[in-house]
């Protein structure tokens, strides 16, 4: 029996510890938000936070989540959107929007810890992968989510990437 | 494109609450004629527009959704001639919808749906558009006997129908339920004049946005039934091998499995020979059965195939280019061009195996009952799956149920469906309904990929560099994959588009193709053969410039000529116009400061490509630094004949764009032993953000032309506008795919 704070709310999960935390949230828990790509933590699709950290669940068994917080893209915005939800909106990031979760969920985490990023910034810690080739409105739309959280700066981002103070 | 000119195809009834539903179908393409005689079943969710008395109006999104922005652009032509707001349309996907006709022959209920070839918009915008006019004037129709006035006095706007005279105004919703009882109008209701749109060609979000962004978006993966059981099929790693024994002690033994299914293998010319043979275990979660497959004990029979390697196979195709190859193509006489040449030019190109790799790992949830069956796929062809069941389980295909999930991605992998038969057999065995899951290392290994092919090129000149003669032989496995219909002699047809340019630009040219024999599946990948064709024909292209010492812009306007129509028979046709080629290449020259000087490291490429009634160009500018590469912009033109969803056109040019970069980057499928050799994104490494251009420009051309598809044009002329900026930069010409550590050496 694993136990943890899932969304906010206690979770228990009996089966065996060492089923991937992904196939938990899947299956057991019908959160589906979170996807599978490749199952040995190369795509990100995954990306959940543990513990407010970006975190691959696919290679998490769900016993190294006892007593933890989990939180899905389901969970990550407590009312409303996230500033990246509403940023991947403004921006119409999705293709087949399939990695838009994990992306999403990857830069809620770093964006954290990095609130003006750079493009080497965004190069670094935005990994996971598009198959459908997203890119280039992933950037546009992390600039875009920075500007919302920064409230009130009013910045324009480029096509080129300038950013323009008005 | 399709006129809807037959108005017994569109059919209008009343909704469960008393409002207006209207269909439109037409003849089937590509839909089977055999099978015995019934009529749909269930609620007609399939209807086109569904108008309800509170005035909700609900739009059929006809097409699979996976990422080309179908379930966006197709609805937004219905509720351009509908007139109603974009934004309180209610978009649902429908299910497949086929019906027998008169004859028996089945036919779609509808259009026809499914996705490949980029013929969702140009085949749908006429009859959308009708289908939409034509439910308009059937509450205009209503509106008019209800206030007794004409219908010529009355107009709409944005769902609310209006007497000007009178001042009158209502919503659709009010004349929903009368209109459903009215006869459809004898002719085809007056269209738009386009430049009256106020949805189409207007940039509109993808209607799923928030679903996605929020994890609520559901895919194949994400689907179930009640009751369902999960499987997992271990696969032969042998092209067409079998199972020789196997131990599944060890397997029933792990908590949660429920069953061991063996799936038989090929059988020779049978329909469903796409099926790869496998041990399946069924369980009470996918981790469980995951758990099971990696306990049984499996041997292989390694059939076949089982010797060859990228290297022998590679080594053929040189061999076979030494020979004389099937002339599929002599215009004029190549041979005398050569004789007479004052100069010529010769080079080979390769490109490799590659997959498609969607996101999604192939998945599907298929309940076989004793009376029909239900599917649920993210396919690109609803049909295919209906077809495929009905061939395994005898099933009448009326009482086969398909719907379609959103796909997480498609790329033309999803056009076959043998993860729908995979499903199928086991429910059949398992008499329960059974969610299937492969894993990345099925989807890589498993796929039909891609046909590698080794291209060569040669160029007679005159005096001044022009070309006066042409010649591309090309060796390679055939996409047409356990064809039964297709005889050898046809094998290029998949390979080779005689009416490509140079066609008709030059008088001699020659295409040669020499079929190569592999065992490995092979299929529709994004654009089929037109990635590898473009990226030989316009890298030589651009050498052929650089050897008459031209600027290559200029070199391949000359060659284009003027803006007129040249006949094009394959996809795409009928007419190939050289001039919007040329426009492209100018428009996306332009934007990209052609001409203008680059520092030392950098260079600057152009290509562009003619695909499926689309044009398109790229400049991409890169910097190459002690062997590294880094692609710093990329500038795109592309000509669709209008575009209905400019957003969604720029979105598949960005697509374009990265899918160009990250398949010529690093991305190859190689054998040994008769074993494909990647399995995971750590040796198919897709291009990371890290990869991708800081800056994608987008440019649409202004076109008065209907619209073509936007899928598949954007990719092609990416690769050689990369490799020939590489070119610029570095004087090295990568003539090999991928272009892995070339730059290294
Ligand atoms: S599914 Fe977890 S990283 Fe790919
Ligand atoms: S949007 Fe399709 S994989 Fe990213």
């Amino acid at each position: 029996m694993t136990t943890f704070t899932l969304n906010g709310e206690d979770y228990e999960f009996a089966g065996a510890e060492d089923t991937p935390l992904l196939w938990v949230l899947r299956d057991h828990a019908g959160l589906t938000g979170t996807k599978f790509g490749c199952g040995a933590g190369l795509c990100g699709s995954c990306t959940v936070h543990i513990d407010g950290r970006a975190r691959r669940a696919c290679i998490i068994p769900v016993g190294a989540v006892a007593d933890k917080q989990v939180t899905t893209i389901e969970g990550l915005a407590r009312d409303g959107l996230h500033p990246l939800q509403q940023a991947w909106l403004e921006e119409d990031v999705a293709q087949c929007g399939y990695c838009q979760a994990g992306q999403i969920m990857a830069a809620a985490d770093w964006l954290e810890r990095t609130p003006n990023p750079s493009h080497e910034d965004i190069e670094k810690q935005q990994t996971p992968l598009c198959r459908c080739g997203t890119y280039a409105r992933i950037r546009k739309a992390i600039f875009r989510a920075a500007d919302i959280r920064r409230e009130g700066a009013v910045t324009l981002v480029e096509p080129d990437g300038q950013e323009v103070s008005t | 494109m399709t006129a809807l000119n037959r108005r017994h195809f569109l059919k209008a009834s009343a909704t469960l609450a008393g409002g207006l539903v209207l269909g439109v179908s037409l003849p089937g393409r590509g839909e089977e004629k055999s099978g015995s005689v019934g009529e749909p079943a269930g609620p007609h969710l399939a209807y086109l527009v569904q108008i309800e008395p509170d005035g909700k109006i609900i739009i059929g999104a006809t097409g699979s959704e996976m990422g080309q922005g179908v379930k966006t652009s197709l609805p937004m032509i219905v509720a351009e001639e509908l007139d109603v707001e974009w934004d309180s349309v209610t978009v649902e996907q429908m299910p497949l919808g086929i019906k027998r006709d008169s004859e028996g022959n089945l036919a779609w209920l509808h259009v026809s749906q499914g996705a490949g070839g980029s013929t969702s918009v140009s085949e749908g915008w006429q009859p959308l558009r009708e289908a939409g006019a034509t439910a308009r004037q059937l509450i205009l129709q209503a509106a008019s006997e209800r206030w007794g006035v004409p219908m010529g006095a009355l107009t709409t706007d944005r769902g609310v129908v209006i007497h000007t005279a009178s001042g009158r105004r209502a919503g659709y919703g009010e004349f929903a339920a009368a209109a459903s009882a009215l006869p459809l109008p004898e002719n085809p209701p007056a269209l738009k004049a386009t430049e009256n749109f106020r949805i189409v060609g207007r940039s509109q979000r993808v209607v799923d946005a928030e679903a996605i962004v929020t994890g609520q978006a559901e895919y194949g993966i994400d689907a179930s039934m009640p009751g369902q059981v999960y499987a997992s099929v271990e696969h032969c790693p042998f092209r067409d091998g079998s199972v020789a024994s196997f131990d599944d002690k060890a397997a029933r033994r792990v908590p949660g499995v429920i069953d061991i299914v063996p799936i038989e293998g090929p059988a020779p010319d049978e329909f469903f020979t796409v099926l790869a043979a496998g041990v399946a275990v069924v369980a009470d979660s996918t981790w469980a059965a995951f758990q099971g497959r990696a306990a049984l004990d499996i041997k292989w029979h390694p059939g076949p195939h089982a010797d060859e390697s990228t290297a022998s196979l590679r080594e053929q195709m040189r061999q076979a280019l030494e020979r004389p190859g099937q002339v599929v193509l002599d215009d004029g006489d190549v041979q005398a061009a050569f004789a007479a040449a004052d100069d010529s030019l010769a080079a080979d190109y390769f490109v490799p195996y590659v997959s498609h790799a969607p996101l999604e790992p192939q998945c599907c949830v298929v309940h076989v009952r004793d009376d029909g069956a239900d599917v649920i796929a993210p396919t690109q062809s609803p049909s295919g799956a209906s077809r495929m069941v009905n061939r395994l389980t005898g099933l009448d295909r009326m009482a086969i149920n398909v719907h379609i999930s959103r796909l997480g991605g498609g790329f033309g992998r999803r056009l076959t469906v043998d993860y729908v038969a995979e499903a199928t057999l086991i429910s059949m065995a398992v008499k329960r309904p059974v969610k299937l899951q492969w894993t990345r290392e099925d989807d890589l290994k498993h796929d039909f990929y891609r046909p590698c092919g080794l291209h060569r090129l040669s160029a007679s000149l005159d005096d001044r560099g022009r070309l006066t003669g042409w010649r591309h032989q090309l060796a390679s496995p055939s996409k047409y994959y356990r064809r039964p219909n297709v005889e050898a002699d046809k094998m290029w047809e998949a390979e080779l588009y005689p009416d490509d340019p140079p066609r008709r630009l030059l008088p001699n040219v020659q295409l040669q193709y020499y079929s190569m024999q592999s065992g490995v599946p092979r299929g529709s990948w994004r654009a089929p053969a037109h990635y590898a064709n473009a990226f030989a024909v316009q890298s030589f292209l651009d050498e052929l410039a650089h050897r008459a010492g031209q600027d290559p812009l200029a070199y391949q306007l000359e060659l284009l000529g003027e803006s007129r129509e040249l006949p094009y028979e394959q996809h795409g046709g009928p007419v190939f116009d050289p001039g919007r080629l040329a426009g492209v290449l100018k428009l996306a020259a332009a934007k990209a400061d052609w001409g203008k000087p680059l520092a030392g490291s950098q260079g600057r490429g152009i290509a562009g490509h003619f695909t499926f009634g689309g044009y398109a160009a790229y400049v991409v500018d890169v910097t190459v630094a002690a062997g590294e590469l880094r692609i710093d912009r990329v500038v795109g033109a592309i000509d669709c004949g209008l575009a209905v969803n400019p957003n969604g056109v720029i979105a598949q040019m960005e697509s374009g764009v990265h899918d160009g970069i990250s398949t010529a980057l690093r991305l190859e499928i190689t054998l040994e032993e008769g074993r494909i050799q990647q399995d995971n994104f750590h040796n198919y490494r897709l291009a990371s953000l890290r990869d991708a251009p800081r800056v994608v420009e987008t440019y649409i051309v202004d076109s008065p032309h209907p619209p073509s598809g936007v899928g598949e044009p954007p990719i092609s002329p990416l690769a050689p506008a990369l490799t020939n900026a590489i070119f610029a930069a570095t004087g090295q010409r990568i003539r090999e795919l991928p272009i892995g550590e070339q730059l290294k050496s």
